[in-house]
């Protein structure tokens, strides 16, 4: 069972255990780490799931599909290491998988 | 956060009547923001909270299972200290004694109340649905029977060419099934979206062999002895379907509050906080209808995004929290492999704009008021369009037409 840490804009760390199969957005719903808004249930269609990916992390993840780019493209305060968590898929190569929540998702 | 009482002066905490996700959300925010008193969280369904967008789309596909779209594992509830009663239905409110009470006789007596009761299927008044055996699609248990019905080569009717009865129409061709949609207006998604998105729709939707009967009003519907259902429509047309599904929008919940005196008027009238005409009971999601100070009005909103942010509201301002900042309200529905985002609302509006193509399937209609504002975007498969249309509505942006009509110029790039 792999391990995420959440890091919310303060600083604050939230390591969890999350299931393979889940998405990193679905994990953090499911433990109430709060941040993550995730209006629309990981269908891809709101960007209110995006995270900054620790750069350790950016190359394990899978590729990035041209639906999640062109939202990334157009979120608030997005980064290079930018990601749409209801994307990123849990796999065992993901454990201490750090990822940090924006101030804001709007 | 600011707890205006010691808990031991207001020991009973906050009862939710209802956890869907409106209900389900509050309980966790109110926690997220370190609420310390009791939280009773009490559902009709015996379902534990879970999402209903997918019921009509992934879930229906078999994409995703009953326990994918819980919406918190079982342990949350517990962990998070949330009592919940599931199964449990709230026959009356009563503010005097600050108290709801259970049809089996419970009572939760409460400091604040949060009615998160949704909105059921609206039923043809004329039809009897139960003896029909007609088909809705709100819950777990309509989904798992509806899917149930389905089997390639069957026949199903879906009355209503809104959200719900499209989804499941493309859910149910994707499983085979024969569809006819009927529909009471002249075009699909009539209500909600412009003629150039509804045109859009009818065509893919025709394309994956669903067919159309527009204008036509169901005047009766029989079940024969095969159990095949005999539909009546006007003009004395008859069909035949193995299913019947109604998809013809949804009632508030209102009862609960209306009959206990609370102000409601198609929805139960709620200000920026989620409050009611009662200060010590908060209303949210489907059930209420809430003002949108970006458009000057009130507005009945059937959507999770609006369910999560008054939910947000109501736990803030229980807990004396600063009111989250006021969202642009949006809506989201897939069918086949077609993304529709919608932002803000369509009104006021003095001319519509198209930015894409909509023959190649990606394109947004852009609704501008007489000042060159963004009021709402509906965008197909264009995701960039409908995020930074959001953006443009709550900024209030003046919008320069021409570089907006043409795609090869940036979306960041439109604004005045």
């Amino acid at each position: 069972m792999p391990t995420i840490t959440y890091v919310s804009s303060d600083g604050t760390k939230s390591t969890v255990d999350a299931t393979v199969g889940d998405s990193v957005m679905s994990t953090a719903v499911k433990t109430n780490v709060s941040g993550i808004d995730a209006d629309c249930g990981g269908a891809c269609a709101c960007a209110t799931c995006h995270v900054y990916v620790d750069a350790a992390w950016l190359g394990r993840l899978g590729e990035i599909s041209e639906l999640e780019k062109g939202m990334l493209d157009f979120a608030n305060n997005t980064r290079a290491n930018s990601r749409l968590s209801c994307q990123i898929a849990i796999t065992d190569a993901l454990e201490g998988l750090v990822v940090t929540i924006p101030a804001s998702q709007r | 956060m600011n707890f205006m009482e010691a808990p031991s002066a207001r020991k009973h905490g906050v009862v939710i009547v209802g956890a869907g996700q409106a209900g389900a959300s509050c309980a966790a925010n109110l926690r997220q923001a370190g609420f310390p008193g009791p939280i009773s969280l009490i559902g009709e369904e015996v379902a534990a909270p879970y999402q209903r967008p997918p019921l009509s789309k992934a879930w229906l596909l078999g994409k995703c299972t009953d326990e994918s779209i819980q919406w918190k594992p079982t342990s949350f509830y517990a962990q998070q200290d949330i009592d919940l009663f599931l199964g449990a239905r709230v026959e009356r409110l009563d503010r005097k004694a600050r108290c709801v009470v259970l049809t089996d006789g419970r009572e939760f007596p409460y400091d604040h109340l949060v009615i998160a009761t949704g909105a059921r299927a609206r039923r043809m008044a004329w039809v009897a649905h139960a003896a029909t055996r007609l088909h809705e699609l709100r819950t777990s248990l309509d989904a798992t029977r509806f899917k149930a019905s389905l089997r390639p080569g069957s026949t199903v009717l879906i009355i209503g060419a809104g959200y719900i009865g499209l989804e499941a129409a493309a859910s149910a061709r994707a499983l085979g099934a024969e569809v006819t949609v009927i529909e009471r207006e002249p075009r699909v998604l009539a209500r909600v979206a412009c003629r150039a998105l509804s045109d859009y729709f009818e065509g893919h939707h025709r394309r994956h062999g669903v067919s159309f009967l527009f204008n036509r009003s169901v005047c009766s519907i029989d079940m024969e002895s095969n159990g095949v259902h005999r539909v009546k429509i006007d003009g004395g047309e008859q069909l035949h379907a193995d299913t019947v599904l109604v998809g013809v929008g949804a009632v508030p919940n209102q009862e609960l509050a209306d009959t206990a005196g609370l102000e409601c008027q198609d929805g139960i009238l709620v200000d920026e906080r989620a409050c009611t005409s009662d200060k010590d009971i908060y209303a949210i999601g489907d059930c209420t209808r809430r003002p949108i100070s970006l458009y000057g009005q009130r507005w009945r909103l059937e959507s999770v995004p609006n369910a999560l942010e008054q939910a947000k509201q109501a736990a803030a301002a229980i807990c004396g929290g600063p009111l989250p900042a006021e969202e642009v309200p949006w809506f989201w529905s897939d069918q086949y492999d077609t993304k529709l985002q919608i932002a803000g609302l369509p009104i006021q509006v003095a001319r519509l704009v198209v930015r894409g193509d909509a023959a190649e399937g990606r394109f947004a209609v852009f609704h501008l008021n007489d000042r060159q504002q963004v009021q709402a975007v509906e965008a197909v498969n264009a995701a960039p369009e409908f995020l930074m249309g959001r953006r443009l509505i709550a900024a209030r942006c003046t919008v320069n037409v021409e570089r907006l009509c043409n795609s090869k110029i940036s979306m960041k790039e439109v604004a005045v």
